[in-house]
C-alpha cells in the first residue's frame, strides 16, 4: 500500500528518461504492477475476453472517479453518487415497467434527474455555506428515501433489454479485440469528455482556481458559485450514466449504489486528487478507478471474503492520502 | 466569548419552536395523550443511543476534527458486547471492558491518523468506518449472542420512575461539561480548535488534545454500542449504521450550536439538539409520516439546519 512512495517522486535527480519516468504519476505504475500480478495469477486475462470483462466491470467506478474529481478539485465531496446511482437503477426500472420502448425518453429523464441534483448540490454547498459534506450526505439521505418512497420500500420493476443493452451488449468480431462491450465505449466517450473538460477549457482552470483558493477567485472576478454548481452537475451526471451501466449488470436493488461514492473518492485520491480543492486529474482518476478494480479483481483471486474487500480499501484509502500528505510536506520543507 | 451567548440562544429559540409545532399537530390531530410529561420524557428516551454518540461527536468537532465512524463502531460495539455476553451474567464485566478498550483504540488510531500523519478527519474517519464495517460483516452476518436479563437494566431499568438510560445521558453530559469547563485539558481542546496555531506558540500539544478527543469520542460512540446491544437484547451489524448516527450525531452537535470549524460550543447545545431531533421525529409518528417520507424529510432537515448555522459565520465553506 505504500507503493506510490516507493516509485521515484518530484525531486528524482536531473536525467533524461529517468526524470521523465519520475514525473509520470505513480497511479500509473501501480496499475502496470497489479494488471501484471493479475497476468501472473490468471493468464487468460491477455484474451480479449480476459481484459475487456474487466474494463467492463470498472467502467461504472471509473466513470464515477471521473466526475466526482470534479466536485475534489473544487474544494468539496460529493457523497450523493451512490444514492444517485440506486435512483437511476430504480427510477429507469419504475418508468420502464410500463412502457419498454421509452428506452431514450427514460435515459433523458435520468439525465434530468442528475443535473437537478448536482445543481441543488451545488446551490447548498456553494449559496448556503452548508459544508459539502453535509449536504451531500443529506442528499443521499433524501434520495434514499425518494428511491424508497417511490418503490413503495420493495422493488419489483425488470429493466427490458433495450436498456441493459449499454451495460451488458457486447460487439462480437471487432477487428484486433474480437469483442467490444458497449460499457467500455461508454467508459471511454464520457471519460474523454470529462478530460476535454477539466484539461482544455477555460471551466477547467476556474475550477482549479476555485479549489486552489476560493476567495482569491472570487476577487479575480471567477464566478465561484456557478463554477462549484457545474462541477456538482458533473458528478451527478456521470453517477447516472455509471447507474444505467449498472442496471445493464446487476438486477434492481436498493443498494446497487451503496458505497460508490466512496469508491469513486478512493479512485481519485489514488490519482492524485488533494482533498480540500485545486489539484486534480481525471485520467489519473481513472487510472485510480482501474486500480482499485485490479486491487478487488487480485483479492477475489486469492479467495478473500468480501467484506475484506472494505477494510482493503479503507487502508488504501487513509494510506493514499498520509502518503500524500507526507510527499507534500517533504518536497514543500526541501 | 460574546458569540457564546448568542449561539446558546439559539438552540433555545429552536426548540421552543420545535416544542410548539409539537403540541400543536398533537391538539390538531386530536392526540392530547402526547402532551403529558412523562410522554415528552419518553420521547427523549428514545434519542439516548444519538444522546450518547453526539456528546462524544462535541469532542472532535470542538477540535475543529470530525468522527464519521462512529455508526460502525456503535455496531461493532453492540455486535461484540452481546457476542462476548452471550447472555451469561458473569460475563457483563469483561465484554463492557473490552468494548470500552476497542473504542479506545478506534479513537487512538482516528486521532493519530488525523493529527500525525495529518490526513484529512473525514476521510481518516470514513477508512476507518469501511475498516471496521468490514471486519464485521466478515465475522457476523446476523444477530449474534445475547445479553443477558441483568444487562438490560441500562436500557430498561427505572429509578423512581425517571429512565436509568436518561440519567445516564445526564451525568455523561455533567460530566462532559465539567471536563470541559474546568479541566485543563478541556480548556485546551477550545484553545487547539479555535486556533491550533496559537495553542502551539503557547505550548499545548495539538496532537495529544486531537487524540484525547477522538479517544473520548470513540469512547461514547462505544458507550452507545453498548446501550443498543442492551435496548436490543442483541447486537447486529447493521444497527449503527440504520441509526445513521454518523451524519445524525453531526447535525445534532451543529445544531447545538457547535462552530463545525472548532473552538465553540459545548455539550449542553448538543443535549438540546437531541430534543429538538426527538420532538422532529415524534412530530412525524403522530402527523403519521410513513417512514420513508420520514427520511426524504430527514434530510432537508439536516442540511436546513446546518445552513441555517453557517448564515451566520462568514467563514467559505469547502
Amino acid at each position: 500500500m505504500s507503493a506510490p512512495a516507493e516509485t521515484p517522486g518530484r525531486d528524482t535527480p536531473r536525467g533524461g528518461l529517468l526524470t521523465r519516468l519520475g514525473r509520470v504519476n505513480p497511479v500509473f505504475w501501480l496499475l502496470i504492477a497489479l494488471l501484471g500480478i493479475i497476468v501472473i495469477l490468471s493468464p487468460n486475462f491477455l484474451e480479449p475476453f480476459g481484459y475487456m470483462n474487466f474494463l467492463r466491470r470498472a467502467a461504472p467506478i471509473a466513470i464515477l472517479a471521473a466526475g466526482q474529481v470534479f466536485v475534489l478539485t473544487s474544494g468539496g465531496f460529493d457523497l450523493s453518487q451512490g444514492a444517485v446511482v440506486t435512483l437511476t437503477v430504480i427510477g429507469s426500472s419504475i418508468l420502464l415497467g410500463a412502457n419498454p420502448d421509452a428506452t431514450a425518453f427514460v435515459i433523458a429523464a435520468m439525465l434530468a434527474a442528475g443535473v437537478t441534483v448536482g445543481v441543488v448540490n451545488g446551490l447548498v454547498v456553494a449559496k448556503l455555506k452548508v459544508p459539502s459534506i453535509i449536504a451531500t450526505l443529506g442528499m443521499m439521505i433524501t434520495l434514499g428515501g425518494i428511491a424508497l418512497t417511490w418503490s413503495g420500500g420493495a422493488p419489483r420493476g425488470y429493466l427490458p433489454d433495450t436498456f441493459r443493452f449499454f451495460g451488458r451488449f457486447m460487439f462480437k468480431d471487432v477487428p484486433l479485440v474480437t469483442i467490444l462491450p458497449v460499457a467500455v465505449l461508454v467508459m471511454i466517450a464520457v471519460c474523454a469528455a470529462l478530460w476535454w473538460i477539466m484539461h482544455r477549457t477555460n471551466f477547467g482552470k476556474l475550477l482549479h482556481a476555485v479549489g486552489d483558493n476560493p476567495r482569491s477567485a472570487l476577487l479575480a472576478g471567477v464566478p465561484v458559485t456557478k463554477v462549484r454548481v457545474g462541477a456538482f452537475v458533473l458528478s451527478s451526471v456521470s453517477a447516472v450514466i455509471a447507474g444505467i451501466l449498472l442496471g445493464g449488470f446487476a438486477g434492481v436493488s436498493t443498494d446497487v449504489g451503496i458505497g460508490m461514492e466512496l469508491q469513486a473518492i478512493t479512485a481519485a485520491v489514488i490519482g492524485g486528487a488533494r482533498l480540500l480543492g485545486g489539484h486534480g486529474a481525471v485520467g489519473a482518476s481513472v487510472a485510480g478507478a482501474l486500480v482499485l478494480q485490479a486491487l478487488f479483481t487480485v483479492l477475489n483471486m486469492l479467495g478473500l471474503p468480501k467484506p475484506l474487500r472494505d477494510v482493503v480499501q479503507g487502508l488504501i484509502l487513509i494510506s493514499a492520502v498520509a502518503v500524500a500528505t507526507w510527499r507534500r510536506r517533504r518536497s514543500g520543507e526541501d | 466569548m460574546a458569540g457564546l451567548r448568542l449561539t446558546t440562544l439559539i438552540p433555545l429559540v429552536l426548540l421552543t419552536v420545535a416544542l410548539a409545532i409539537y403540541a400543536t399537530v398533537a391538539i390538531a390531530t386530536d392526540q392530547p395523550q402526547f402532551l403529558t410529561f412523562d410522554n415528552l420524557l419518553s420521547l427523549l428516551g428514545r434519542s439516548i443511543a444519538l444522546g450518547i454518540t453526539a456528546v462524544g461527536q462535541t469532542f472532535v468537532i470542538l477540535v475543529a476534527s470530525i468522527d464519521l465512524s462512529v455508526a460502525n463502531l456503535i455496531s461493532v460495539a453492540a455486535v461484540l458486547a452481546s457476542f462476548i455476553m452471550d447472555g451469561d451474567p458473569s460475563r457483563m464485566f469483561p465484554a463492557v471492558c473490552a468494548v470500552l478498550a476497542v473504542g479506545a483504540l478506534v479513537g487512538l488510531i482516528n486521532g493519530l491518523v488525523v493529527a500525525k500523519l495529518q490526513v484529512n478527519p473525514l476521510i481518516a474517519t470514513l477508512g476507518m468506518a469501511l475498516i471496521l464495517q468490514g471486519l464485521l460483516s466478515a465475522s457476523f452476518n446476523n444477530f449474534a449472542g445475547a445479553v443477558p436479563e441483568s444487562f438490560q437494566g441500562f436500557a430498561y431499568g427505572q429509578v423512581l420512575g425517571v429512565p436509568v438510560s436518561l440519567i445516564f445521558l445526564l451525568g455523561l453530559t455533567v460530566a462532559a461539561w465539567g471536563f470541559l469547563k474546568f479541566t485543563r485539558a478541556g480548556s485546551n481542546i477550545y484553545s487547539v480548535g479555535g486556533n491550533a496555531e496559537a495553542a502551539k506558540l503557547a505550548g499545548i500539544s495539538a496532537t495529544k488534545v486531537i487524540v484525547m478527543a477522538h479517544v473520548l469520542c470513540s469512547l461514547c460512540a462505544a458507550t452507545a454500542g453498548l446501550y443498543l446491544a442492551s435496548r436490543l437484547r442483541s447486537g447486529a451489524p447493521w444497527i449503527g449504521r440504520d441509526g445513521v448516527y454518523d451524519l445524525e450525531s453531526i447535525a445534532v452537535v451543529v445544531i447545538g450550536g457547535t462552530a463545525l470549524a472548532g473552538g465553540r460550543g459545548g455539550v449542553w447545545g448538543t443535549l438540546v439538539g437531541v430534543m429538538i431531533f426527538s420532538l422532529i421525529d415524534s412530530t412525524f409518528n403522530i402527523a403519521g409520516i410513513d417512514a420513508f417520507a420520514k427520511q426524504i424529510l430527514r434530510g432537508v432537515i439536516i442540511v436546513a439546519a446546518v445552513a441555517f448555522y453557517v448564515a451566520r459565520s462568514k467563514r467559505m465553506a469547502a
